[in-house]
């Protein structure tokens, strides 16, 4: 009788302090501010965010990562350009990754970044990204955040239809923008027709190691290939790209490529060609490009020249490639997440055009040509197309996609993001951006398993929209949220340089696997040392060698003698924290390179070469502790012709 | 009781005690784990980074398992206890000892326990009062005496920047509980003394 008190007091008291949970809580989750905009973008002070959003950098050619829905920015990743932030593209290490067959190329222009896919759905391996001016493709991992490997593109120019990944990440694919003689040489311009070339590379990507090889080139009609999407689902096997130029015109592109009512969208039977290379099929070309790779043991790049690509002429392989008519240059093509739907936006129409997948086959399988372009059969418009969305809006650019059947155009000149039905065509919203907005992004909106949430729109003008900063300003980007039927401008936030494409994924596909630190015990840096006691200064002629080791707060050595004006020293700098978060830098005094930023357990080179004698310091660039300020140093720089020994020493 | 002496065997395998060091800077905390044979860093790096910080306060290194005494005999010591307790354990079972001998071992048991947290203790007072004159910061309590970094011997205690909380892991845990097995294994004895001793064992190991 006693326990059935105890139970009921038990539950009364249960009672009461669930009911006084819900008193307490009433007001926050039932006012008249639930529903603000500034409460769905708020992520409080020590809370994350929902989603990663990598944006590209553009012409900063980097790629930078922000978090949705804060629109905060956390890191930007340096890619295709120098970045003094860190050292990448100065130390000694990095320097290789920006070596191509014309030299070293400190700078790029990056577009579209593309996560890596297992069975079309993003599984957060890598992210993989293009440089659209000297043709290279980029990963970059997404447990280091780091640059691992870049790949140059011959036979390509602008490399722009790029850096797309097949569903099973099989091939990151590249498209030239720009039609070149191929191989390159010395010819009139004006003999461009006919003669000029529009490669598309495909880079097979190994599924452990994602080491990239350039497996063959597809080499088109002289058309420029602007944008591309990865057939999925049902089409998985093909790939997709918008053409332009399709009058091949080499001057005055503005007016002379915007003549034909239809360009077209090229639909490549990756799969076929794929089979016809495995069986010795394809021309292999002399070529000449840069393939750059960098260890996480030696934390060091190296540069091979590659010598060879196989190329292959499409119309010696039935049924491998068709063009598909589409309206007013097309701009945008992007494949819906079922993989039957390719949208094409006529950028200088006010109308979509949506070819149909299965469409396609049939009219494939029924012959219904309407002529062809260089031996390629052009499918019959009426065939292959499936709808036409009537937007109201002008110059369509880009679509993603949300998980429910909506799809979310961009109109560049009406500066707008339409949102409409798949299948029906039918309009269902529209929000203004500000101002013109290029591409949007929806997490994993390009693949089978969008998470359709937010839309981020990327756009090209900023006006008015922040503080004025001077007639040079960031761009802007707009969140909207997509998760009722209306679209709902929630947030805008300036990016940096100029964002084209953009790729999002929940925050737990990343967010646990990211490092916290690179083990010393991992660390095969030829100049790494594992302990301080191993630091020591090293002359081989007149190339010296300087072993320093960093931990809070000090440099081991940090008194050095003996160097002489016309040395080229080598400081290599390993950090010897196992801490998360406690990098160290390095600088000297008249070096003429960036500093270095060093993570735990990594090695990094500068390259010193003193040209006036002195007592030279150099300090830690990190505040890395309570003692930053004393983690200082000196080079004693005599002169070339003194015969100081070589010294160096810690605390003595 | 045998059960009970059997559980002192999880100090091989389960720290005795843990210090944890949170602070502004180390939202996940630095970790030590007391083993009876050495200390382990909660997280892989916990004990070169304590060290670390420790040398701005001129605190000597956290020891090896070679530097102590503590961290041969103690293994020694619970083995030997173990084995013994086991023993007792056993010829009480088969009525060759009295239930006084579980209360015995105990008490051994309980001053020796005492004894290590005496020298536990100890070892933190030094290594929390012992420092390096030379060492980077050299900081004062409000009435001028050298300040001490010793933890707590049980519970927090906030030392700068750093909350230390000191608390007893598994192995402690399950020391106790084998210690009050054996309390209960005397307690039943002790009730059922002139009757048959296996069916108190018996008893005793039901209760678990």
């Amino acid at each position: 009788m006693k326990k059935i008190y105890y139970l009921i007091g038990g539950l009364l008291g249960l009672t009461l302090v669930y009911m006084g949970c819900n008193r307490a809580a009433g007001p926050n989750t039932n006012g008249a501010l639930a529903s603000s905009a500034a409460e769905k973008v708020y992520v409080a002070p020590g809370e994350q965010d929902e989603f990663y959003a990598f944006l590209s950098g553009g012409y900063s050619g980097n790629l930078t990562v922000y978090g949705l829905p804060s629109g905060r920015m956390f890191k930007e990743i340096p890619v295709f350009s120098q970045f003094p932030t860190s050292g990448y593209g100065y130390s000694e290490e990095t320097k290789p990754m920006l070596n191509t067959s014309h030299g070293f190329i400190p700078w790029d222009d990056l577009h579209h970044p593309d996560i890596s896919q297992t069975n079309g759905e993003l599984d957060g391996r890598w992210i993989f990204v293009n440089g659209n001016n000297t043709p290279r493709i980029a990963r970059i991992s997404l447990e280091t955040f780091e640059t691992e490997e870049i790949i140059e593109i011959p036979n390509s120019g602008g490399n722009h239809s790029s850096a797309f990944i097949t569903e099973n990440t099989e091939y990151v694919i590249a498209g030239t923008r720009f039609a070149v003689p191929v191989p390159q040489r010395d010819m009139p311009i004006n003999e461009y027709k006919g003669n000029f070339k529009g490669a598309l590379s495909f880079i097979s990507v190994a599924p452990e190691t994602g080491r990239l090889d350039l497996k063959f080139q597809v080499l088109m009609p002289g058309f420029n290939y602007d944008l591309s999407h990865p057939g999925r689902g049902k089409s998985h096997g093909w790939h997709f790209f918008s053409t332009y130029n399709t009058e091949e015109a080499n001057t005055l592109m503005e007016v002379n490529s915007s003549q034909n009512d239809k360009d077209f969208i090229a639909a490549i039977n990756w799969k076929k060609i794929e089979d016809y290379v495995n069986n010795g099929g394809g021309t292999k070309m002399a070529t000449n490009y840069a393939h750059n790779v960098y260890s996480h043991e030696t934390h060091t790049g190296t540069t091979t020249m590659k010598k060879e690509v196989v190329t292959v002429d499409p119309t010696e392989i039935e049924g491998a490639v068709f063009f598909l008519p589409t309206p007013k240059s097309p701009h945008g093509c992007d494949v819906d997440p079922s993989g039957e739907y390719i949208i094409g936006s006529g950028k200088l129409s006010a109308d979509l055009t949506v070819h149909s997948f299965t469409k396609m086959l049939a009219a494939i399988e029924g012959e219904k040509f309407d002529g062809e372009a260089y031996g390629i059969p052009i499918l019959s418009f009426d065939d292959v197309m499936a709808g036409i969305v009537k937007s109201g809006g002008l110059g369509p650019l880009h679509t993603e996609f949300d998980a429910n059947g909506n799809a979310y155009t961009t109109f560049f000149i009406s500066s707008e993001v339409v949102k409409w039905r798949l299948e029906t065509w039918d309009v269902v919203d529209r929000k203004p951006t500000f101002y013109s907005v290029g591409h949007l992004m929806i997490p994993g909106g390009n693949s089978r398993k969008p998470f359709g949430k937010y839309v981020v729109a990327m756009n090209k003008i900023t006006k008015d929209r922040y503080l004025p900063t001077g007639p040079e300003m960031e761009h802007s980007a707009q969140i909207y949220d997509i998760s009722g039927e209306k679209m709902e401008l929630i947030y805008d936030f300036p990016t940096h340089g100029e964002p084209h494409y953009a790729a999002g994924c929940p925050a737990e596909l990343l967010a646990s696997k990211s490092k916290k630190i690179y083990r010393l015990d991992e660390n095969k840096h030829p100049y790494g040392i594992n302990n301080p006691s191993e630091a020591r200064v090293e002359r081989n002629g007149k190339e010296v060698h300087v072993y320093m080791g960093t931990i809070r707060s000090h440099f081991t050595p940090d008194n050095i003698e003996g160097i002489k004006v016309g040395d080229k020293v080598y400081f290599h700098i390993t950090n010897h924290e196992q801490d998360f978060d406690v990098p160290h830098g390095f600088s000297i005094l008249g070096q003429n390179t960036s500093e270095l930023l060093i993570m735990p357990g990594q090695t990094k080179t500068s390259v010193w070469e003193p040209k006036q004698v002195g007592v030279w310091p150099f300090y830690c660039t990190d505040f890395c502790s309570a003692l930053h300020q004393e983690m200082q140093g000196y080079v004693r720089v005599s002169p070339a012709n003194s015969n100081i020994e070589l010294s160096w020493s810690l605390g003595e | 009781m045998i059960m009970g002496s059997i559980l002192l065997l999880g100090l091989f395998f389960f720290p005795l005690w843990n210090i944890e060091l949170g602070a502004p800077q180390y939202p996940e905390p630095l970790g030590l784990n007391i083993h009876i044979n050495g200390l382990q860093g909660q997280s892989e790096f916990d004990i070169q980074n304590i060290d670390n910080l420790n040398h701005y306060i001129g605190m000597k290194t956290l020891p090896k398992p070679e530097d102590m005494w503590e961290f041969t005999v103690f293994p020694i010591v619970v083995g030997s206890m173990a084995a013994i307790g086991v023993l007792i354990g056993l010829l009480g079972y088969f009525d060759k000892l009295a239930y006084y001998w579980f209360f015995g071992w105990l008490a051994v048991m309980t001053i020796l326990g005492v004894l290590g947290m005496y020298d536990f203790n100890a070892w933190l007072i030094d290594y929390g009062t012992n420092l390096d004159p030379k060492a980077i910061m050299k900081l004062q309590n409000p009435d001028g005496t050298p300040m001490s970094y010793k933890p707590p011997l049980l519970g927090h205690e906030k030392m700068l920047n750093f909350d230390a909380y000191s608390y007893p892991r598994l192995g402690a845990y399950l020391m106790m509980v084998g210690m009050f097995l054996t309390l209960m294994a005397g307690f039943m004895g002790w009730k059922t003394r002139g009757k048959k001793v296996k069916s108190i064992t018996n008893g005793t190991l039901a209760t678990n």
